[in-house]
């Protein structure tokens, strides 16, 4: 598939295209059914913000063994300009309002790349946060999150409640298997509004333009090094 | 214990995310494998083969060559001539001191006319992605790549006719074509890295034959050189043409024997809006032919592809490529794709037959998807087998198309023929849906006692059966004394007729397709 700006410059075509769960964020899933398997988790609640396509992506959530999901609907322009501040105001009252011990979020979505969700919610609650976990434990009440960083891995402790981010190599997420897949067809999944949570999703930013990246330019080839220095120095690249 | 989680998906617009295909990872085999010098010489490995007597390359000729190419498109370093000797299975390795690379139609014309009048052996050479020898030289003869005759002539958006050069690449035609909401009638595993004047040229079938038909249907005309460079213009763009005997079909499937390929015209269909991968665990091979019964009924005209691999075919891919295996352990699999214009539509229909397989006990588990990323993944389980092959070793590979109803049981018998000691692995794989398997073999290294125990059993065994010994990969080099279990004496007198009239010096792919008494 070949991404294409719109001619009018506010975004790229997305019409027709198919929506599926961010890869971070079924690491995320996938970590939390781990959990539950493991009998440390209890209760699994999925939320995603979004269109009515949002409610696909929960179900494969659900197939791949969470519980109960929550679709906070949110469409049309204001889908467009929707922004990690909001999500994070969004996740931080859900937090709340279900008693949640564990927040997971992929730690970037691959198509904005913001990479804030996890730090601002954690901030909002006033939570300790483990972010780029490749590795998640749970030791005496509390939880050992295990971060790549540059030279080695790094062990940070953090007590509960918390906010995680996923990175790559925590897991490998499982595939959703069919008879997985019809029982999640009858777990329950709630629809609320970012109004009945009472944030406001109003746009905080205006997009300008949205431009396709130059094009590069084709290449010439030249018979001999004084043609390449001539050329260079055309292009006032050598004196 | 930890009340709940909560966890925050995100339901992201998915853009493609272009993996790695063949072309790549081909990158990865050769640096990680032998050099080529490793590979015995096809002349000495089989020593039954004669060189025909041909023209010796001498400098005189490379001259001439230069004289039609610029040097650049004259290749005779050594190192740089290797990789065009030895084929992708590295199964053989021919001696060619000379590659040459054209860009038209009349070049090829020039070199053709120059190679007839010297008596010289020429091995026309696509993606070189063929499985059975018919890409890389014997001996010495001259390989004429088609890598650079890689221009798009035209595309016909109403009628989805797109003309193109022979060396263009099966997946960059399908990018292109997707720019207009159409798509090539064929796709294999090696689509990265293959030519479809390759895939014409041998008849290439792959995973969607069952949807789209073969390319003897969808190719509506073919431009080829003949051996003595007169260039024959079928390149017709016309879906119904009843003049005169259809000469394309010579061009089709004949492996370069008769011509080179270099433009072809291919009836590109519309590209579906929706596309379904079911992943299927299956316990009997009769549940997989009740599956491909039930999905043909079930499933209808959406139904795009039906592929089966046994437990240790996925296994090579899985284990030798490091792949995820999305189900747990069963004798069979199957993966299923429906490919239509309407996803919801499609998707009731694809859950309805799948409802009603998982009850009835047919499948045993399997799972599901629709996201491009997901398919793209499933589908590299089962592309993935040859390449996840090929690192057990030495792979004997056989290509056959049987009656649905002994379809799988060639592999059992073998299992009981072959010492198991001697033998990595043995399994099949293949399109269920057109009756075609792929049987597949395995040892450490090349060992001509195995090679006996197979051939000619598994010939005999087909040919028995009324099946044929090469279903879709061709006869290439390594299958032409087994053309006549699958080809009757006069089909073969007409045949070596053909190639004394369009090639009466045979200087076209020489020890190719033909058994050598013609």
């Amino acid at each position: 598939m070949i991404i294409r700006v719109k001619p009018d410059k506010t975004g790229v075509v997305t019409d027709g295209v198919k929506h599926s769960m961010n890869p971070f964020d079924e690491i995320a899933v996938e970590e939390a059914v781990r959990l539950k398997e493991k009998k440390i988790a209890q209760e699994i609640v999925a939320v995603s913000c979004g269109p009515a396509q949002s409610q696909e992506t929960l179900r494969t959530a659900l197939a791949m063994g969470v519980d109960r999901g929550i679709h906070v609907e949110i469409s049309g322009t204001e889908y467009d300009t929707l922004q990690p501040i909001h999500v994070s105001k969004i996740l931080a009252k859900l937090a709340e309002d279900e008693k949640a011990d564990i927040i997971i979020v992929g730690k970037q979505a691959i198509d904005d790349d913001a990479n804030q969700t996890a730090q601002m919610t954690a901030a909002l609650l006033d939570w300790p946060q483990g972010t780029f976990a490749s590795k998640i434990e749970k030791l005496n009440g509390e939880l050992h999150v295990i971060r790549e960083i540059d030279g080695g891995l790094e062990t940070i402790k953090v007590k509960l409640p918390a906010v995680v981010s996923a990175d790559l190599r925590l897991n490998e997420p499982r595939y959703a298997t069919l008879p997985n897949i019809m029982k999640a067809k009858k777990k329950p999944l709630k629809k609320v509004s970012p109004k009945d949570l009472g944030v406001d999703t109003t746009a905080r930013i205006e997009v300008l333009s949205v431009e396709d990246p130059p094009t590069r330019q084709a290449g010439v080839i030249l018979a001999d090094v004084d043609q390449l220095i001539i050329k260079l120095k055309e292009g006032g690249h050598v004196q | 214990m930890l009340r709940q989680i909560l966890i925050h998906t995100v339901a992201r617009r998915t853009y493609a995310v272009n993996f790695i295909q063949n072309g790549a990872v081909r990158g990865i085999c050769h640096s990680q494998w032998c050099r080529s010098s490793d590979i015995e010489l096809t002349s000495i490995r089989y020593p039954g083969v004669q060189r025909g007597s041909y023209a010796q390359l001498s400098e005189k000729h490379v001259q001439h060559f230069r004289s039609i190419l610029p040097s650049e498109r004259v290749v005779t370093d050594a190192d740089d001539v290797a990789a065009y000797n030895v084929d992708w299975l590295r199964m053989v390795r021919g001696a060619s001191q000379i590659v040459l690379k054209p860009k038209t139609t009349e070049e090829i014309s020039a070199i053709l006319k120059y190679c007839n009048a010297e008596n010289l052996a020429v091995c026309p050479q696509g993606g070189n992605t063929g499985l059975v020898g018919g890409s890389v030289p014997v001996f010495d003869e001259v390989v004429i790549s088609t890598s650079l005759m890689n221009s798009i002539v035209s595309l016909d958006e109403l009628s989805g006719v797109l003309v193109c050069q022979a060396g263009c690449i099966l997946e960059n035609l399908d990018s292109y074509v997707s720019q207009y909401g159409l798509m090539m009638p064929l796709d294999l595993g090696a689509k990265g890295t293959c030519q479809i004047g390759g895939n014409v040229s041998t008849n290439a079938g792959g995973i969607r034959l069952i949807r789209y038909g073969s390319l003897q249907g969808s190719v509506l005309g073919v431009e080829a050189v003949k051996a003595d460079g007169e260039v024959i213009d079928c390149l017709s763009s016309l879906k119904k043409d009843n003049t005169g005997y259809h000469l394309k079909h010579l061009f089709i499937g004949s492996e370069g024997t008769l011509g080179i390929v270099t433009k072809v015209a291919i009836q590109c269909p519309p590209s579906p809006k929706a596309v379904n991968v079911a992943f299927l665990g299956l316990n009997t091979f009769d549940d997989v032919l009740q599956t491909f019964k039930e999905a043909k009924r079930g499933l209808g005209e959406i139904l795009s592809s039906c592929e089966m691999m046994d437990l240790l075919a996925l296994d090579a891919a899985t284990s030798n490529l490091k792949l995820q295996r999305p189900i747990g352990e069963f004798p069979f699999y199957m993966l299923i794709e429906t490919s239509g214009s309407n996803g919801t539509h499609d998707e009731e229909k694809l859950t309805n037959f799948l409802e009603s397989s998982m009850a009835s006990g047919i499948v045993r588990d399997g799972t599901v998807a629709s996201e491009p990323s997901r398919i793209k993944s499933m589908w590299k389980l089962r592309e993935g087998i040859t390449e996840g092959l090929l690192h057990d070793g030495y792979v004997y590979k056989y290509d056959i198309s049987l009656p649905h109803s002994s379809f799988y049981a060639i592999i059992p018998e073998l299992k009981t023929r072959l010492p198991a000691e001697k033998v990595g692995r043995i399994c099949g794989y293949g399109h269920v849906g057109d009756g075609n398997l792929h049987l597949n073999v395995t040892t450490r290294k090349f060992d001509a006692a195995v090679l006996k125990m197979i051939e000619p059993f598994v010939f005999e065994w087909t040919s028995k059966l009324k099946g044929s010994v090469s279903a879709e990969h061709g006869i290439g080099f390594k299958k032409t004394q087994y053309i006549h279990f699958s080809k009757s004496q006069s089909s073969l007198n007409l045949m070596a007729n053909i190639k004394k009239l369009m090639d009466p010096k045979g200087i076209l792919n020489p020890y190719k397709v033909l058994p050598a008494q013609h």
